[in-house]
């Protein structure tokens, strides 16, 4: 058999040639203009990365956006779970809190849990509908702009990924169920080994989006000085009036972050495609 | 009643409007295998269905082994069973369905071992090398770390009845099992059945395959429009219906 190797000549696309210079023009020009431009303080920028403060607002934002998210997903769970329930009571209980809170914008939630005070000014433990107190705090020290924000926060992300998980468990074969339904598993069993983790499949790449969301919403704690990195970036711009050079600090952060997380998340996608 | 392994008896079953069973009545011996055959729609897979409570009845009784399935009778009245009643009474009765439903995220291994590690708690050491022997018994023991994606649909319904086999069922319900396989992979599927009806296994076969009911059936049952038309030994029913409609259905898939 003799050998017809391919060399072909591939056909001139100038139409495709000038539109790449074009592109690649304007990105040298725009990094251009941000590099001498005087009005950008590069050495403030460099002196801020690495502030003490800067530092210590990095870790609040990492731990709001760590616990509101474990704690989210378990909430998102348990209502996913109810909305799937035969009783009417928790379906309509599980759908009332997602309705509520992706219903009301979370910047207005936030500045409400700081302010519970005015509505529950004493928060304890005791008997419902007027009955004796055990325990009670003043909600004022209770609640301060950490925790106001990681209960918005948390909520809120509960009631989006109530959806989510909604989503994933529905997207599993009914026939799943009847094979484990008819092996003899209880209900609780067949969700935790059968079904759970199949929705994971549907349920982690939605998640990882609201991850990396999360990590930027977390900024608007400011409004409630929650100390997160945006916070501190404004308390130091406003001492020393390097606004810009600051928001560039933030976000430079900001994009480290998101980028790890997308790593994290691809790792995780191909953990739970076991079998795929 | 304790002569019958499992009792059928007036069931019927409404979809809506719909009366899909309209006062169904099956005996089938501890050991027996019967066939049920009939056009699609006519409430074959239902009736199946209803004997795991995969479905629940309207009205009708269904006893497997001497126990009524899905109820207790107390004092003249019948109580739903609790669910974890239910899934006692499932550990007893296997089912095998037409597309399978192996557990994707878990290797043939691990299906089988499923059941006994989650359900009645036997050690992992324990489970897997029972596994192992019914995954050889199914002639798949070279096939133990493939995930079901990895495997022939032939292959997945083998691990499928492996996997119903490891809870020891006293009764295997067969949901059409060779519908969807390719031809050439039927036989390998309903040579594990004849085997397992050869080794005493009380079966219900719900089926196309007239060859595996004439040699592996000892009872025959044509269903059309929710009724038994008509029953019988295979052989008999087979060669010589009785009734039009029997020889009607017969004459399309023979």
């Amino acid at each position: 058999m003799t050998e017809l190797p391919i060399e072909a000549v591939k056909p001139p696309r100038p139409g495709r040639l000038v539109a790449a210079a074009l592109a690649a023009l304007a990105m040298v020009w725009l990094v251009y203009t941000v590099i001498v431009n005087p009005n950008l303080h590069w050495d403030v920028i460099v002196t801020f990365l690495l502030d003490g403060r800067i530092l210590g607002g990095l870790w609040i934002t990492v731990a709001l956006t760590a616990l509101s998210m474990v704690v989210g997903v378990g909430l998102g769970v348990m209502a996913a779970v109810m909305q799937l329930s035969d009783s009417p009571v928790l379906r309509g209980a599980a759908g009332l809190y997602t309705w509520f809170f992706r219903g009301t914008p979370l910047l207005v939630q936030l500045i409400f849990w700081l302010d519970i005070g005015l509505v529950f000014p004493e928060i304890g433990i005791g008997v419902p509908f007027g009955g004796p107190m055990f325990l009670q705090w003043p909600a004022n020290e209770l609640i301060t702009p950490f925790t106001a924000a990681l209960l918005g926060l948390t909520i809120n992300e509960g009631a989006y990924m109530a959806e989510i998980v909604r989503a994933g468990i529905r997207s599993v074969d009914p026939g799943q169920r009847e094979a484990a339904e008819s092996l003899g598993m209880s209900h609780r069993q067949i969700l935790r080994r059968v079904v759970l983790p199949q929705a994971m499949r549907v349920i982690i790449p939605p998640t990882g989006n609201q991850f990396i969301s999360m990590l930027k919403t977390t900024s608007m704690v400011s409004v409630i000085s929650g100390a997160e990195l945006l916070t501190v970036s404004q308390r130091i711009y406003l001492d020393n009036f390097e606004v810009i050079a600051l928001l560039v600090v933030a976000s430079t952060w900001y994009l480290l972050l998101t980028s790890v997380a997308t790593v994290g998340q691809r790792f995780l996608e191909r953990r739970f495609s076991r079998g795929h | 009643m304790a002569t019958s392994m499992v009792k059928i008896e007036s069931v019927r079953k409404r979809f809506g409007h719909l009366e899909v069973l309209k006062g169904v009545s099956l005996d089938v011996p501890p050991g027996g295998v019967v066939c049920v055959v009939g056009p699609s729609g006519s409430g074959k897979s239902t009736l199946l269905r209803c004997v795991n409570r995969l479905e629940t009845i309207d009205a009708g009784r269904v006893w497997v082994d001497g126990e009524l399935i899905g109820f207790a009778e107390k004092g003249g009245r019948l109580h739903l069973l609790r669910p974890e009643e239910l899934c006692r009474q499932r550990q007893e009765i296997g089912m095998v369905f037409q597309r399978f439903h192996l557990f994707p995220h878990m290797t043939a291994l691990e299906n089988v071992m499923e059941g006994p590690c989650t359900v009645r708690r036997v050690p992992k050491a324990t489970a897997a090398s029972q596994a192992m022997a019914l995954l050889d018994r199914v002639g798949l023991a070279d096939r133990a770390g493939h995930y079901p994606r990895q495997l022939s649909g032939g292959q997945q319904q083998r691990v499928a009845i492996a996997r119903s086999l490891a809870m020891n069922p006293k009764l295997m319900l067969f949901d059409e099992p060779t519908s969807a396989l390719d031809p050439e992979l039927v036989q390998e599927v309903l040579q594990v059945m004849r085997d397992l009806a050869a080794s005493g296994m009380t079966m219900i076969v719900v089926t196309h395959e007239m060859g595996f009911a004439r040699e592996a059936g000892d009872h025959l049952v044509f269903i059309d429009d929710g009724v038994i038309v008509e029953e019988g030994p295979p052989r008999e029913v087979l060669s010589r219906p009785r009734h039009e409609r029997t020889r009607a259905f017969l004459g399309q898939v023979l």
